[in-house]
C-alpha cells in the first residue's frame, strides 16, 4: 500500500516552514473578488424590511406602494399579517430593485403596522426571566463533603456579555439561475460543500443543481454555516425575476441577527487544601443565546477536572435572534468563569496562580504534561517569576500593573474531506476541493502539501477551492479544516504520483516502485542520471489529464485532535479612570504538526487580538426598555484598533513529539483563554476582581469602589 | 438614504437662500462624516443638501498675533492641526484634534461640522429622538444610560454633546459667526449650544437657514491650555469624558482660568466653579484635584453612569496639570 | 475569479458594468440608471441638481468615467456598483471601520461617507490604483510579506490608509503607527502583521532596501 505518512522532518521542503499566503497579492490589490464583490450582468439588488420591535405581531402590511416605485422589480413577504415576531430586526419582506437606492426606497415604501408585545432581554436577572429551563445538572464525587473539608474556599460572581461575530463581509450572497432549475450562488459561507443541500431542500431542487461558489470570504467565525432565510429569499427573487440578485445584510442586521456568542453568568464556589490542591467545585451558571435559550452550556469547571464537583446550568430565553457557533463555542465563557474562580482561589490561598495551576496540572487530563511544559515556556517569555506580585500593585501612582493567566483546550478533529489532484499533460498540477479559505490559509496549506508530495516548486501547483462542484469537503468550523484538507490532499497527491510513476516506469525501464519524484524531476531512486523532467514525465499521462482522489478519513494517520495552550497577560490599569491597557500577551500553543509556521502564528496573533477585543471592548447591548440592540454599529460595538493590542508574543510548540501526532486545527484554541488571562491580570493589578467582561472603565471603577487594595 | 436635491453654491448668500426656512427640509453638507450616517439611518431626511465646501469665504485658517485665530467653518481638522500657530498657541485644540483618532475623519471632517454634529446618544441614533422618548416617556432613566449625561441633565435632555473641539474652543474664548438670509451675527461659542427643553428643539441656536461661517479664537499668548480625554481605545473612539482648560499664570498663581467639560452634558459644560477653584493659587496636584471636584459638584448620576462623575473629575484634574506643564506630577 | 469575469464578458447582452469594464475611458452609460426619485422641490431651486440621476464625471485611478448617478449615491457605491471597482469594501457604511478608504486628492477618506457628486473634479485613487498582483506597491508587498491579512476584507482599506499614513510619516515610529492608523478596524486581528508591514514599506519607500 502507498505510504501516506508525513515525510520525516529532515526531508520536508515546505511543511513547517514559513510560507507567505499565496492569495495575498490578490487580496492586497483588491483583485480578489469576494461574494459581496460579484457584479453580474443585469443584476438586481435586494434589501430587507426588518421588524423594529423585539416582540410584536404584524397587524397590517401593504406592499403596493413599494411595488409601484420606479426601479422596484419584486416585493416578497416573508412574514405576513398575523405573524408573531420574536426578535428585533427579524425579516419581514424583501425588495429587489435595479439599484441599491431603489431597493431601499422600496423597503421604506412598505406600509406596516405592529401590535407591540412585551419583551425580555435582560437575562442576567434570571429571577425575572419568564422562560427558562435547566439545561445541565451534574454531580461528580461528593462536592458537599469535599467543600466542607477544604481549608480554603473562594466564592464569586462572574458574568460575560454576549458578543457578535461582526464579520467584515456581512452575511449574504448573489444568486443567479441557469434556466429554470439550476442555481448558482456566490455565498459568503464557511460551508461551500454543505450549502447546496440546504438551498436545494428549500427550493425544491436536486442538490446537484445548486452550485455554491466562494473563492474568498470575509470572515465567519462560526456564523456562516447556513443558507439562511435571506439566502433562500435571494434565490427566490432571482428565480422570480430571472435575474441575478445580490443580497447582503446591512451592518445593523449583521450585528443584531446574524449570530452571536451566548452570555454566561455564574455563582461559583471552589475549595482547596492549604497546599493548593483543588478538591471541590460548585457552580450555578446561566445565560442566553436568544430565542433558543443558551445553546449548550459553558463546560465548567474548564480544563481542571476537579474531582468533586457539581454544576447546574439554566438556559434563559430572551427576545433576540438565535446565537450561532462563535469561535470555540462556550469555551471562552467557561474559561473566563473557571480561570477567574481559580485565580480568586489563588488569591485566597496567597499563592501565585502559576503555582496553583502547576500544582493541579494533573487533573487537566491527557494534556497535563504539555500544559506543564507550556506554563514554563510562557513564564519565561513573560518573565512571570520576576514580574508577578500578590494581588494589588503596591506601586505609587494611578497606573497599576498586573499579570494573569489562563489555560484552554480544544479538539479540532479533522473533518471529512475529499480532494482531487489532476496532473495535466503539460505538467500543470491542480488540487480541487470543495473547501473554503476564511483567511486561515486553506489555499496555501493545500498548495504546500501538494508541492511537498510531488517535490515541485510552490508556483508549479495550482489550488482551486471555493466551488461546490469540486470534491466535497467539510465546513470550516471547530478547527477541523487544516487537518481535513491536508490529509485528503496528501492522499490524493500520493495516489496521483503513484499513477504517474506507473505511466513513466516503462520509459525509464524500471518498475514504478523504483521511481521517485525529486526536485521537479522523476528519477530512478537515487540515480538522477536516469530521470525525466516533470514536464516530460507528465507528457506520458497521455492526451487527457490524469486524476486521482484522496479522502479524509482514509488510510494512514495524518491528523489528530486535542490540544492545550496557555496564555499570560500583562496589563496596566489606571485606577482613576478604569482604563485597561494591554502591555503584553504571551501565547504558548500546541497544535501537532504545523504546516505553515507563518500562517499558524498569524492565527494565534489574530486570536489574541480577538481575545483582547472581547476582554476589553465588545458587548452586544440590548435595551431593557425597547428590547432593541443599542449598538448595531461599529462605533459603539467596539473593536480595538492597531494601537490597543500591546506587544504580542506567540510560541508554537514544535518538535518530534508534537509532529508525530499529525495535523491539528488551530482556529479556535488560541482565542479561548485570552479574555481569562486579561481579566485575571486586571484583578492582580488592582487587587480586586472585576467580575464582568468586557472589563470596561465603569466596571473597573465599580469594583474598586466595592473594595480593593488599590 | 432618502433621495435629495443637491446644490453646490459658491457664496454664503446663495447657500442660505438654498437652505429654505423649514426645519429638516434641507441640510448643510460639509465633511459629511456625521450627516451621511444620520441620513442613511433616516434620523434626518432632508430633501435638499447644500454643500458649503465650495464657498471661498468659509475656507482657511489664519492667525494674527493681535486678533488671534480665524477658522473657516469648512477648514478641515487636519488643516487646522497643521497650522504652526495652532501648534504653538493653542495646544488644547491640537490635543482635541489628536483625540479624533482617524486620519480619514481628520481629512474630511470640518471644524464647523465638529461643532454642529449631532449627539451620539444611541436612543437618538436608533430613532427615538433627541429626548429619547417612547410613548411620550424618556427611555434613558430605565434604559442603558452608561454613556449619558451627568451634568445639566435635570431637564428632559440626557444626551451628551459629542463635539471634540467645542470644549477646547470655549475654553479658549471662541466666538462664532452665523449668517442667515437677513444678515450675520456673532455669538460666544458657549452660547451657540443649548439644551433642548422639548421635542422639536435643537441642540444649537442655528435657524434652518443659517450657516455657521467662522470661528474666532482670541490671541492666546501667555495662555496655557490643554485637553484631556478619557477614551477606552487608542483607535477612533468616543471619549467617555473630556475636559479642556485654559489658564494664565502670574507671580501669584492662576489669573484667568476656564474649564470646559465634554461628553458629560447636553452642551459643552462650562464649569465656573472649577475655574474659581484654580484662580489665585499656584497650580498643584491639589489645586487640580480641587478643580476636578468642583467641576462635578451637583452632578447627577443615572442608574449606570456614576463612573462618569469620576472620569469627569479626573479629566479636569489631568487637563489642568497638562495645561500647566505638570503632567505626571 | 478571472474565469468568472470572462464568462461575464462573453454574455450576449452587454450590461452597464460590462460596458464600463470593457469599454474605453469616458464611456457614457445613458439610459440604464435614469430614474426620477421625487418631485422637484418647492424651495428655491436655482443651481440645484437631482434628486434623479444625473451625469457625473469621476476620475478614478487616472481614468475618466462618466456615470449616471443620483446625488445620494456615495462614492463607495459608485465605485463598487457602477465602476466595478470592488477593492474598497462596504463594511460599517457609517464612517467608522475604514474598509472603504480611498484617496481623494491624495488624502485618505471614507468613501462611504463621501458623495460621488462631491468627488467630481478630484483625483480618486482606490487600492486597485496602487498596484497589481504582478507589480505591487511597496505597502502591498509588505502586507504580503508580513501576513498582514487574514480574510482580507479590511485589507484594501488598510493598505490605502497605510499608504496615506506613510506619505505623511515617512519615518514612522511604532508609536506613530499605533496612533496614526486608528481609522481602520480589522476583525481577524491582523494588526500584529500590519505594524511590521508599515515599517518595511517605509524602508522601501525611502529607497533603503528593495523588499
Amino acid at each position: 500500500m502507498a505510504d501516506y505518512s508525513w515525510p520525516e522532518a529532515s526531508k520536508r521542503r515546505y511543511i513547517g516552514k514559513s510560507v507567505s499566503r499565496l492569495d495575498g497579492p490578490l487580496k492586497v490589490t483588491g483583485v480578489a473578488k469576494y461574494s459581496y464583490d460579484v457584479n453580474r450582468s443585469g443584476m438586481l439588488v435586494a434589501k430587507i424590511l426588518r421588524c423594529p420591535h423585539a416582540h410584536a405581531r404584524i397587524t397590517a402590511l401593504d406592499t403596493s406602494a413599494a411595488e409601484s416605485l420606479p426601479g422596484v422589480k419584486a416585493v416578497r413577504v416573508i412574514q405576513g399579517v398575523g405573524s408573531e415576531i420574536k426578535w428585533e430586526l427579524d425579516e419581514v419582506a424583501t425588495v429587489a430593485a435595479e439599484t441599491e437606492e431603489a431597493a431601499e426606497d422600496g423597503v421604506r415604501a412598505i406600509q406596516i403596522d405592529y401590535e407591540v408585545l412585551s419583551h425580555f432581554v435582560t437575562e442576567e436577572d434570571r429571577a425575572s426571566a419568564p422562560d427558562q429551563e435547566i439545561a445541565r445538572e451534574e454531580t461528580e464525587g461528593d462536592p458537599a463533603a469535599a467543600m466542607a473539608s477544604a481549608d480554603v474556599r473562594s466564592k464569586g460572581y462572574y458574568g460575560i456579555a454576549a458578543i457578535t461575530h461582526c464579520c467584515m463581509e456581512s452575511h449574504g450572497q448573489v444568486c443567479e439561475w441557469e434556466g429554470e432549475d439550476k442555481l448558482n450562488a456566490w455565498c459568503s459561507t464557511q460551508a461551500v460543500s454543505g450549502l447546496p443541500g440546504q438551498f436545494a431542500d428549500k427550493l425544491g431542487l436536486p442538490t446537484a443543481n445548486v452550485r455554491v461558489i466562494t473563492p474568498y470570504m470575509g470572515g465567519g467565525f462560526g456564523s456562516k454555516f447556513s443558507a439562511d432565510r435571506w439566502g433562500i429569499e435571494c434565490a427566490e427573487l432571482a428565480r422570480q425575476e430571472n435575474a441575478a440578485v445580490k443580497l447582503f445584510l446591512e451592518r445593523d442586521a449583521e450585528l443584531a441577527v446574524a449570530g452571536d456568542r451566548p452570555s454566561a453568568y455564574a455563582k461559583i464556589e471552589v475549595g482547596a487544601k492549604s497546599d493548593g490542591t483543588i478538591v471541590a467545585w460548585s457552580s450555578e451558571t446561566w445565560g442566553s443565546g436568544g430565542i433558543s435559550g443558551s445553546r449548550g452550556s459553558p463546560p465548567v469547571p474548564y480544563v481542571f477536572q476537579v474531582p468533586n464537583r457539581k454544576q447546574t446550568h439554566h438556559s434563559i430565553v430572551i427576545n433576540k435572534a438565535t446565537a450561532r457557533a462563535w469561535r470555540a463555542p462556550n469555551h471562552p465563557q467557561a474559561c473566563f468563569l473557571t480561570m477567574g474562580a481559580l485565580e480568586d482561589l489563588a488569591a485566597e490561598l496567597k499563592m501565585d496562580p502559576l503555582d496553583l495551576f502547576l500544582k493541579n496540572v494533573s487533573i487537566t487530563g491527557p494534556r497535563a504534561d504539555t500544559y506543564a511544559e507550556e506554563l514554563e515556556v510562557g513564564a519565561a517569555l513573560m518573565d512571570w517569576r520576576r514580574k508577578w506580585h500578590p494581588r494589588g500593585d503596591s506601586g505609587r501612582g494611578p497606573v497599576k500593573r498586573g499579570l494573569g493567566l489562563g489555560l484552554h483546550t480544544w479538539g479540532g478533529r479533522a473533518h471529512q474531506s475529499n480532494c482531487e489532484v489532476v496532473i495535466f499533460p503539460d505538467g500543470n498540477v491542480e488540487a480541487r476541493l470543495g473547501s473554503q479559505d476564511l483567511g486561515t490559509g486553506t489555499i496555501t496549506v493545500v498548495a504546500m502539501i501538494l508541492a511537498e508530495t510531488l517535490d515541485l516548486p510552490l508556483d508549479a501547483v495550482n489550488v482551486r477551492i471555493g466551488d461546490s462542484r469540486f470534491p466535497a469537503s467539510g465546513g470550516s468550523g471547530g478547527s477541523t479544516t487544516v487537518g481535513g484538507v491536508t490529509s485528503s490532499t496528501r492522499r490524493a497527491a500520493v495516489n496521483a504520483l503513484e499513477q504517474l510513476l506507473e505511466r513513466v516506469a516503462p520509459s525509464l525501464g524500471v518498475s514504478a516502485d523504483q521511481l521517485e519524484a525529486v526536485g521537479g524531476r522523476v528519477q530512478v531512486k537515487g540515480n538522477p542520471a536516469r530521470s525525466l523532467s516533470w514536464r516530460q514525465a507528465a507528457a506520458r499521462v497521455g492526451p487527457s489529464p490524469m486524476s486521482a482522489t484522496g479522502s479524509n478519513p482514509g488510510p494512514g494517520k495524518l491528523s489528530d485532535s486535542g490540544v492545550g495552550g496557555i496564555q499570560m497577560a500583562d496589563v496596566s490599569v489606571d485606577v482613576e479612570t478604569g482604563i485597561v491597557k494591554i502591555n503584553k500577551v504571551v501565547a504558548v500553543q500546541d497544535c501537532g504538526l504545523i504546516i505553515d509556521m507563518k500562517l499558524s502564528e498569524s492565527q494565534v496573533y489574530g486570536s489574541l487580538i480577538m481575545g483582547i477585543a472581547y476582554a476589553l471592548c465588545e458587548e452586544k447591548v440590548l435595551d431593557p426598555v425597547s428590547g432593541k440592540m443599542l449598538n448595531p454599529d461599529m462605533e459603539f460595538y467596539k473593536l480595538p484598533g492597531i494601537g490597543d493590542i500591546g506587544e504580542l508574543v506567540v510560541h508554537m510548540m514544535t518538535g518530534p513529539e508534537y509532529d508525530k501526532r499529525g495535523v491539528i486545527g488551530l482556529g479556535e484554541p488560541p482565542v479561548i483563554s485570552t479574555g481569562a488571562a486579561i481579566a485575571n491580570a486586571v484583578a492582580n493589578a488592582i487587587g480586586v476582581r472585576v467580575p464582568y467582561m468586557p472589563v470596561t472603565p465603569n466596571r473597573v471603577l465599580e469594583a474598586l469602589e466595592r473594595g480593593g487594595a488599590a | 438614504m432618502r433621495a435629495f436635491e443637491y446644490a453646490n453654491p459658491t457664496s454664503i448668500q446663495d447657500a442660505v437662500r438654498l437652505l429654505g426656512s423649514n426645519e429638516g427640509e434641507s441640510a448643510v453638507l460639509a465633511g459629511g462624516t456625521d450627516l451621511l450616517s444620520l441620513m442613511k439611518d433616516y434620523i434626518v431626511t432632508p430633501g435638499r443638501l447644500v454643500n458649503i465646501k465650495s464657498i471661498d469665504e468659509l475656507q482657511g485658517v489664519s492667525y494674527d498675533s493681535a486678533t488671534g485665530l480665524s477658522i473657516g467653518a469648512v477648514a478641515t481638522l487636519d488643516e487646522l492641526a497643521a497650522q504652526d500657530s495652532v501648534q504653538t498657541h493653542y495646544p488644547a485644540l491640537i490635543q482635541a484634534i489628536d483625540g479624533i483618532r482617524s486620519p480619514q475623519i481628520q481629512a474630511a471632517g470640518t471644524v464647523g461640522g465638529d461643532l454642529c454634529q449631532r449627539p451620539r446618544c444611541w436612543y437618538f441614533r436608533r430613532g427615538f429622538g433627541l429626548l429619547a422618548q417612547m410613548n411620550g416617556k424618556s427611555m434613558v432613566a430605565d434604559g442603558d444610560n452608561r454613556y449619558h449625561a451627568i451634568l445639566g441633565n435635570d431637564g428632559q435632555a440626557q444626551f451628551v454633546n459629542a463635539s471634540s473641539l467645542a470644549p477646547a474652543l470655549i475654553a479658549l474664548g471662541a466666538k462664532v459667526s452665523i449668517q442667515g438670509v437677513s444678515g450675520s451675527r456673532e455669538v460666544d461659542l458657549q452660547d451657540f449650544f443649548q439644551t433642548p427643553g422639548s421635542q422639536g428643539e435643537r441642540e444649537n441656536v442655528l435657524a434652518p437657514n443659517e450657516i455657521l461661517t467662522r470661528i474666532m479664537v482670541p490671541a492666546a499668548s501667555g495662555t496655557q491650555s490643554a485637553t484631556y480625554e478619557v477614551r477606552e481605545k487608542e483607535a477612533l473612539d468616543w471619549p467617555l469624558a473630556a475636559a479642556s482648560v485654559s489658564l494664565t499664570q502670574n507671580g501669584g498663581g492662576v489669573g484667568q482660568a476656564r474649564v470646559v467639560l465634554g461628553h458629560v452634558a447636553p452642551v459643552p459644560w462650562v464649569s465656573e466653579k472649577a475655574a474659581m477653584a484654580l484662580q489665585g493659587k499656584a497650580v498643584s496636584r491639589e489645586s487640580a484635584e480641587r478643580a476636578g471636584d468642583a467641576a462635578v459638584e451637583g452632578a447627577r448620576a443615572l442608574s449606570r453612569n456614576k463612573y462618569k462623575i469620576q472620569l469627569a473629575r479626573v479629566a479636569v484634574k489631568r487637563a489642568v496639570l497638562r495645561a500647566a506643564g505638570m503632567e505626571g506630577s | 475569479m478571472n474565469k468568472e469575469r470572462k464568462e461575464e464578458h462573453a454574455t450576449a447582452n452587454v450590461s452597464r458594468r460590462d460596458f464600463l469594464r470593457g469599454g474605453a475611458a469616458g464611456a457614457v452609460t445613458t439610459g440604464l440608471l435614469q430614474r426620477i426619485s421625487g418631485a422637484p422641490s418647492a424651495m428655491s431651486g436655482h443651481g440645484v441638481e437631482g434628486p434623479g440621476a444625473l451625469s457625473m464625471k469621476l476620475r478614478v485611478n487616472g481614468r475618466k468615467h462618466r456615470v449616471e448617478l443620483e446625488p445620494r449615491t456615495t462614492l463607495l457605491d459608485a465605485l463598487r456598483n457602477h465602476l466595478d471597482l470592488t477593492g474598497a469594501k462596504k463594511v460599517c457604511d457609517r464612517g467608522t471601520c475604514g474598509s472603504c478608504t480611498v484617496l481623494v486628492d491624495g488624502k485618505p477618506v471614507y468613501s462611504c461617507s463621501t458623495l460621488a457628486i462631491e468627488a467630481q473634479g478630484k483625483d480618486v485613487t482606490t487600492v486597485e490604483g496602487l498596484g497589481t498582483p504582478e507589480r505591487m506597491h511597496p505597502v502591498q508587498e509588505a502586507f504580503v510579506d508580513n501576513d498582514a491579512q487574514q480574510c482580507g476584507f479590511c485589507t484594501p482599506g488598510f493598505v490605502v490608509a497605510c499608504k496615506a499614513f506613510l506619505d505623511q510619516n515617512p519615518n514612522p515610529t511604532l508609536d506613530q503607527i499605533n496612533t496614526g492608523l486608528g481609522g481602520n478596524l480589522c476583525r481577524c486581528g491582523t494588526y500584529a502583521g500590519i505594524r511590521p508591514a508599515v515599517m518595511q514599506a517605509a524602508g522601501v519607500l525611502k529607497g533603503g532596501t528593495n523588499g
